[in-house]
């Protein structure tokens, strides 16, 4: 009766004898760095007492005297309410009196609305239609242009299939089915751009230069120039959860001018964004709107920026319905009109002398934006900040651009412009390595970024900068590729070097100031106020790790206010690698303080703290000169694939994958979002395709779009390497994204390894690599 | 229709072609029961009936009739957590969370089937449920720390 994906790809069975794995007593420790008796010879099986129990875990260690909550893996927070069934996502809640709500979107690609109709014969008292006229304040998704309108008005352009033109909501859903097939929407179609090629209008451009450019050096006797193109697809961030949102206004059946409030409760990373959002377009004050997180089943991205649109939408219903909302995606809806990961081009020319020192790397970069802007620029700029790879090179040149065409707007998606641009830098080792018939890994020992070296922006790198520590430890556990027993299948193996910025470029922080609240209360317990949202990642646990240690007193002290609006104060998004260094070490920071201030001072007592950028960073927004991340996080990647010669499948075996996260605050939960993050990478890389047809994701269900099963994901081993990082809580600094960089280019190098024929394009689907095999 | 859920008998008047699914979530408000992708791709919304993992999206209330059907709320004892739970919390292997109720269910059948499990029997067994957060790798340490 189940469906069994597994079952469906017979090759998946036959998975390779599984790898020993580390010893149980560093279960709870760092992987190199034994912290800890071994915890699990204590083990016993007992129930936790209470459903939000912060207390150890009675099998664990003993606290000490002092006991020190960083560093040691403590039970989630709401973990016992995630395995019961008690965590209340949006679509839990009950909300009475809701009705459904509905999107009725473009058919089109590209065009303008000639006339919407609603059928006469049809009764629409039941219904109500919320169009572009409905909206009080400005008909603009707020973001960073002002492009994308929250519904095509009549007249009004269409520039993406999945536009919303008209919203729906009834009580019931039956109804609402009824009611779509009653509308007539015409269109004047214009021609649709798809293709990079033939989009002209540009979002935003990035340029970085460091030292010559490469004309000035080609010339140069002994010198060997490298070129090659390098194109990557589309992915969906696939969160589990679909988008959605309830909507509940303040004063039911009609609007005072005091209380024509509106309340959103949905699934969502920003709080902030989604309140800015509301408040422009229902023309409303800070207080007027309020944005709660529902417990939030996973992001990616892909709820950093979307949710304004579907809180939006919910509003509109409701505040015309005088009623609540609830405005919940299916699948199919999700995956057809949320925005992916940025396709893109990427260009490399690289010159190196014969002895492989680095002279010049000179590197172009086309991202599809789609439809609107989105937060397009920012993801173009990471992706070119991250190009050059985590080298030194004396002479570099960036050209980086993000167009415009008429496919869906595609926005955040973990890595935010990074995996691609550093997809092709590590795959561009490979191939000058090739070239100069030196191992890539004694390349990459050359070129690596060391303490004192600088990036391509000029940053100078003063701490924290592991790329040797990282590439010895992946090295050391990989021990060495066996070979397969099938002669049909050949097995190789490819290894990466990449690093990434942990928070927001440049001067990101800066403008932001992030804030939090920090209370102690009466009863002795204290409580973080903070607008940073737990979607997985564990921002409710380690936050209270860092304030319990900071305060020294134990971890069931610490509680977290509920993200929402009306309660804390914007302390950014949740974005970016920043929450655990950037806004933990403002936990830390307010967490001192507060302990000082009881020293003379009695609870109650309330502090805010605010991000102040350190004087040594330095960003030119207009140059692109200066320090353009705090700081960075390192990784190597190994991976281990099998191909099949015969059906051309990839297969990834083994992964192994080193990480500097500078401290590690929960040693699970830092493996688990590096092993997350990995795997989908392993995805994007190989079976993670979107098709395109007629400006629309052709297989936009989850029967069509794959992502990695248990049967397809290899054993992800993860070994966390700590060089602090003296800014950083506890000198941790932030590894979110950092998993999704390294995996694509070691399989590609794999899949070298194993065939002798280089791919240029992911995901290395079995029609590529049969393809790229035959022409050989 | 009656049936028995998490061991208690339930009398309802409900169309019998309706989902489970909705049945479970909306009339009963057990909503540990999550909708992922309601086409039996994604495992999200797995409940055991007779002791056997089934997408509840895909399976209507009438066919529960007389049975004996599973949920999430219904794995712990009062409150006491069964050992697998109570191993998902300590390896890791609930992140978002939006998988673990059908992930604890499919995971809860294969160990009653056979209590001897190996990594590999566990990904064969867990292959009809999709995590995005885990990478599967804390979820199937999971599952076989609970294997004897």
């Amino acid at each position: 009766m189940h469906n069994r994906r597994g079952s469906r790809r017979e090759t998946s069975n036959d998975l390779a004898p599984p790898l020993p794995a580390f010893p149980p007593d560093v279960l709870y420790c760092v992987r190199h760095i034994p912290l800890q008796p071994p915890c699990h010879l204590t083990r016993r099986r007992e129930p936790l007492q209470d459903r939000n129990s912060v207390a150890l875990l009675p099998h664990m260690c003993p606290p000490p005297a002092q006991p020190a909550a960083v560093g040691r893996s403590v039970p989630r927070r709401e973990g016992a309410d995630k395995v019961t069934g008690r965590a209340r996502y949006t679509d839990d809640l009950v909300v009475p009196g809701a009705w459904y709500g509905r999107t009725i979107r473009s058919t089109i690609a590209r065009g303008r609305i000639r006339s919407i109709s609603l059928d006469p014969a049809f009764d629409w008292s039941r219904v109500v239609v919320v169009t572009a006229d409905d909206i009080p304040g400005d008909n603009v998704v707020q973001l960073i242009r002002d492009d994308q309108p929250i519904l095509a008005s009549l007249g009004g352009e269409i520039r993406h299939r999945e536009e919303p033109i008209l919203l729906l909501a009834a009580s019931g859903r039956a109804t609402l089915d009824d009611a779509a097939g009653h509308i007539r929407i015409e269109y004047e179609v214009a021609d649709p751009i798809y293709a990079l090629e033939r989009a002209s209008e540009v979002f935003s451009t990035v340029e970085i230069s460091k030292g010559k450019v490469l004309e000035d050096l080609k010339d140069l006797e002994g010198v060997e120039v490298v070129e090659r193109t390098f194109r990557v697809g589309l992915q969906e961030q696939l969160y589990i959860e679909p988008q959605g949102a309830i909507a509940i206004p303040w004063r039911e059946h009609g609007a005072g001018s005091r209380e024509q409030g509106i309340t959103v409760i949905g699934s969502l990373q920003c709080p902030y964004y989604v309140h800015r959002a509301l408040k422009r377009a229902l023309k409303l004050t800070d207080e007027e709107a309020v944005v709660i997180q529902a417990e939030t089943g996973g992001g990616f991205g892909g709820k950093e920026e979307y949710p304004s649109i579907v809180a939006v939408h919910a509003a509109l219903l409701a505040r015309k319905a005088g009623r609540p909302v609830r405005l919940v995606y299916d699948r199919h809806e999700d995956l057809a009109a949320t925005t992916k990961r940025h396709p893109g081009v990427i260009k490399h020319r690289t010159a190196v002398k014969k002895d492989g020192t680095l002279l010049s790397q000179d590197i172009e970069i086309v991202l599809d934006g789609g439809a609107y802007c989105t937060l397009t620029p920012v993801v173009l700029s990471r992706a070119a900040i991250h190009a050059a790879g985590a080298y030194s090179c004396p002479n570099v040149r960036i050209r980086a651009r993000a167009v415009a065409t008429n496919t869906p707007p595609n926005g955040a998606f973990r890595g935010f412009g990074a995996p691609q641009s550093l997809f092709a830098a590590e795959l561009m080792v490979e191939h000058v390595a090739e070239q100069l018939h030196v191992p890539s890994v004694e390349l990459r020992r050359k070129w690596m970024l060391r303490v004192g070296d600088t990036t391509a922006t000029g940053q100078k790198l003063t701490e924290s900068v592991s790329s040797d520590l990282v590439l010895d430890a992946a090295l050391k556990a990989c021990g060495t590729v066996g070979r397969s027993d099938d002669r049909t299948v050949k097995r190789g193996r490819g290894l990466s070097l990449v690093f990434h910025g942990s928070g927001f470029t440049g001067s990101g922080e800066k403008k932001l100031q992030g804030t939090i609240g920090f209370e102690a209360l009466a009863d002795g317990t204290f409580r973080i106020l903070t607008a940073s949202t737990e979607i997985g990642q564990g921002t409710k646990t380690i936050f209270c790790q860092l304030a319990a240690d900071a305060l020294g007193v134990p971890l069931e002290r610490v509680t977290l206010a509920p993200q929402d609006t009306s309660l804390v104060p914007d302390s950014g998004p949740t974005v970016a690698s920043r929450t655990a260094m950037i806004v933990g070490r403002l936990v830390q920071e307010a967490a001192t303080e507060i302990k000082e201030r009881l020293k003379r001072e009695k609870a109650p007592l309330r502090i805010e703290k605010s991000y102040i950028q350190p004087d040594t960073i330095h960003w030119d927004e207009t140059t692109y000169r200066g320090d353009a991340y705090p700081v960075y996080a390192w990784a190597c990647t190994i991976a281990d694939v099998d191909v099949d010669m015969t059906t051309g499948e990839v297969r990834v075996t083994d992964l192994v994958t080193a990480v500097d996260c500078g401290k590690a605050l929960h040693p699970v939960m830092a493996e688990g979002q590096i092993e997350g993050g990995s795997l989908q990478a392993v995805g994007w890389a190989t079976i993670e395709e979107i098709k395109m047809k007629d400006g629309g994701y052709q297989n936009d269900r989850l029967a069509t779009y794959l992502i990695p099963t248990a049967l397809d994901a290899p054993r992800i081993r993860t070994i966390l390497v700590e060089n602090p990082y003296s800014r950083g809580p506890f000198g941790a600094k932030g590894i979110g994204e950092l998993p999704m960089d390294g995996p694509a280019p070691a399989i590609i190098a794999a899949i070298h390894d194993a065939t002798g024929v280089w791919l240029d394009e992911i995901p290395a689907t079995p029609e590529k690599v049969l393809a790229a095999c035959a022409s050989r | 229709m009656r049936f028995t859920l998490n061991g208690k008998a339930v009398s309802l008047d409900v169309v019998g072609t309706r989902r489970l699914l909705d049945v479970l979530r909306e009339d009963l408000q057990f909503t540990g029961t999550k909708e992922g992708c309601g086409e039996g791709e994604c495992g999200a919304c797995s409940v055991l009936i007779d002791g056997e993992v089934v997408d509840s999206c895909l399976i209507a209330a009438g066919q529960v009739e007389g049975r004996e059907v599973t949920t999430v709320e219904g794995l712990a004892d009062g409150s006491r957590l069964s050992a697998l739970q109570q191993a998902f919390i300590e390896h890791g292997a609930a992140q978002c969370g939006i998988c673990t109720p059908g992930m604890l269910l499919a995971a809860h059948a294969l160990l009653q089937r056979s209590p001897r499990l190996s990594p590999d029997e566990v990904r064969e067994g867990l292959a009809g449920n999709l995590c995005r957060c885990t990478g599967y790798t804390k979820i199937i340490d999971a599952v076989v720390s609970c294997a004897t």
